[in-house]
C-alpha cells in the first residue's frame, strides 16, 4: 500500500491565483466546442474547478479529460501510465448538485492505493506520488441516486 | 467556488476512504478499464518532469538539429509532429524561448501540411506569446493542447488513424531523451522511468488497430517492428530496474528509429 507524499511533501496550498484561474479558464474555454453535452460541459467545469487550485503549487493541468456516466454503488475505471517520482491529484466533477462522487487508484495489480483524498458532494480529488511507475487505474464512484455524468481530469508535477 | 479557509480545512482532514470501493480488483475489472489516448498516454512533460527529479540534466544537449517540414507522407508528418512537439517539451524544460519559437513554428508548418484547423494555427501565436513572457508551465500546457487539437482536427476530417501517430512520435522522443539521459549517467531510480509495459502495449494495440493501407506504409510497418522491440525491452517485471545495458539497447532502438522517422525519403 503507498503512502501519498510519502517523502515529506505535505498537500499542496488550494488557493486560487490568477493564474490557475486563467489556467483552468484557457484550458476549459478551449474545451466547450468538443465535450458533447451541457453535462458534461459543467462536469467538467466542477473538475477544474478543483483542479485548477493546485496549480499554484505547481501542478500542471493535462489538457485532456474523460467524461462519462457512472451508476450508484458502481464505478467507471480508466487506465493511466504514472511515473514514480511525479505527485498526481486526480480530480473529478459531476453536474448534480448535492451529488456524492469519490475517486480512487487502484495499482496495475488491481490493488486499492492510499491516496489522499478530498470530497465535497460533486467534486472530489485523491492526490498520491506512486513510487513504482507503470499502469495505474482510475475509479470514479457515486455513492446513491441516479446515474450521474462526471469528468475526470488530472496534474502532476 | 473559491478555496476559503473552511475548505481548505475540509480538505486537509479529509484522509476519508469513501463509501464501498473495493480494495481489490479482479483481472476482468481491470481489462475492461477505458483506455483513451490524452489520458491513457502521459505527455513527455510528464516523463521529463519525473526525470528531473534527482537533478536537472542537461536538457540543451538533447537537442536535435532542425528537421525538415517538407515531409508529403503524411503518416511521417503525424510521426514528426509528435516528435517535435516532444522538442517543444525539451525547450520549456530548458527555458530557452527561441528554441521553442523555433519548435513552435516548425509544429505550424506540419500542422498546416496536414490540413489542420484554424484553431490549431491560433495555437501557433500563443505559443509565442508565452514564450516571449517566459510562462513555461502555461507553455507545457499549451503544447499539449496544440497536439490535442491537430488530433482533434485529424478526427473531424477523418484521419483518425493518424492520431495514434502523433503519439508515437512524441513517446519515441521522449523515450530517446530519457534513455539517452540515462544511459549518459546511469541512476537507477531514474532508470526504472523507462519500465512501460501497458503504455507501450497500448501503443502497440492502437497501432494494430489502424486502416491495412496504413498500416503497410512502409514507416509505420518499420515503427510497428521496432516497437516490438522495444516493447521487450520496457516490459520488466514490477520492481526490477532496467540495466544499463538495457537503458543503452532502448536508446539505440530509439534513436534509430527517431534517424527512420525524420528521414526525407519515405513517400517523397
Amino acid at each position: 500500500m503507498k503512502r501519498c507524499f510519502a517523502r515529506g511533501q505535505g498537500l499542496p496550498k488550494l488557493r486560487f491565483g490568477l493564474g490557475g484561474i486563467m489556467a483552468a479558464c484557457v484550458i476549459f474555454l478551449g474545451s466547450t466546442a468538443l465535450a458533447d453535452t451541457d453535462a458534461e460541459v459543467n462536469a467538467r467545469k466542477n473538475a477544474l474547478d478543483v483542479a485548477g487550485a493546485f496549480t499554484n503549487d505547481g501542478f500542471k493541468l493535462r489538457d485532456g479529460h474523460w467524461c462519462g456516466t457512472v451508476k450508484p454503488q458502481d464505478q467507471a475505471l480508466i487506465a493511466v501510465n504514472l511515473f514514480a517520482g511525479n505527485q498526481y491529484w486526480f480530480a473529478v466533477g459531476t453536474p448534480d448538485p448535492g451529488r456524492k462522487v469519490a475517486v480512487n487508484v487502484y495499482n496495475e495489480s488491481g490493488k486499492l492505493v492510499t491516496t489522499q483524498h478530498y470530497e465535497a458532494g460533486e467534486q472530489a480529488a485523491a492526490g498520491f506520488s506512486p513510487s513504482d511507475s507503470g499502469q495505474y487505474f482510475v475509479a470514479v464512484n457515486l455513492e446513491s441516486g441516479d446515474p450521474t455524468n462526471f469528468c475526470l481530469i488530472y496534474s502532476y508535477k | 467556488m473559491s478555496f476559503r479557509p473552511a475548505w481548505l480545512l475540509l480538505l486537509l482532514s479529509a484522509a476519508v476512504l469513501y463509501g464501498a470501493e473495493p480494495a481489490q480488483l479482479g483481472p476482468e475489472e481491470l481489462a475492461r478499464a477505458a483506455r483513451i489516448d490524452s489520458m491513457t498516454i502521459p505527455t513527455p512533460g510528464e516523463l521529463f518532469a519525473a526525470l528531473q527529479k534527482p537533478g536537472k540534466p542537461n536538457w540543451t544537449s538533447a537537442y536535435r538539429p532542425p528537421i525538415p517540414t517538407s515531409y508529403k507522407d503524411r503518416a511521417q508528418i503525424a510521426l514528426n509532429l509528435g516528435g517535435l512537439i516532444a522538442d517543444g517539451f525539451i525547450a520549456v524544460e530548458a527555458q530557452d524561448s527561441q528554441q521553442v519559437k523555433n519548435i513552435g513554428s516548425d509544429v505550424i508548418k506540419l500542422a498546416k501540411a496536414l490540413g489542420v484547423s484554424q484553431n490549431v494555427l491560433s495555437r501557433g501565436n500563443s505559443i509565442n506569446d508565452f514564450a516571449e513572457t517566459n510562462q513555461w508551465d502555461s507553455l507545457q500546457e499549451e503544447l499539449e493542447a496544440t497536439q490535442n487539437e491537430v488530433k482533434n482536427s485529424m478526427q473531424s476530417h477523418s484521419d483518425q488513424d493518424l492520431v495514434i501517430l502523433v503519439s508515437i512520435g512524441g513517446w519515441i522522443r521522449g523515450t530517446q531523451v530519457v534513455s539517452g539521459s540515462v544511459a549518459a549517467n546511469y541512476d537507477e531510480r531514474t532508470a526504472r522511468l523507462l519500465r512501460q509495459p501497458a503504455l507501450v502495449n497500448f501503443i502497440h494495440a492502437k497501432l494494430n488497430d489502424i486502416s491495412p493501407e496504413l498500416r503497410n506504409d512502409p514507416l509505420v510497418k518499420s515503427v510497428n517492428e521496432r516497437l516490438s522491440t522495444l516493447e521487450k525491452l520496457v516490459a520488466l517485471p514490477a520492481g526490477k530496474t532496467p540495466s544499463p545495458d538495457d537503458v543503452k539497447k532502448v536508446n539505440d532502438v530509439t534513436t534509430e528509429l527517431m534517424q527512420e522517422i525524420q528521414h526525407k525519403t519515405h513517400g517523397q
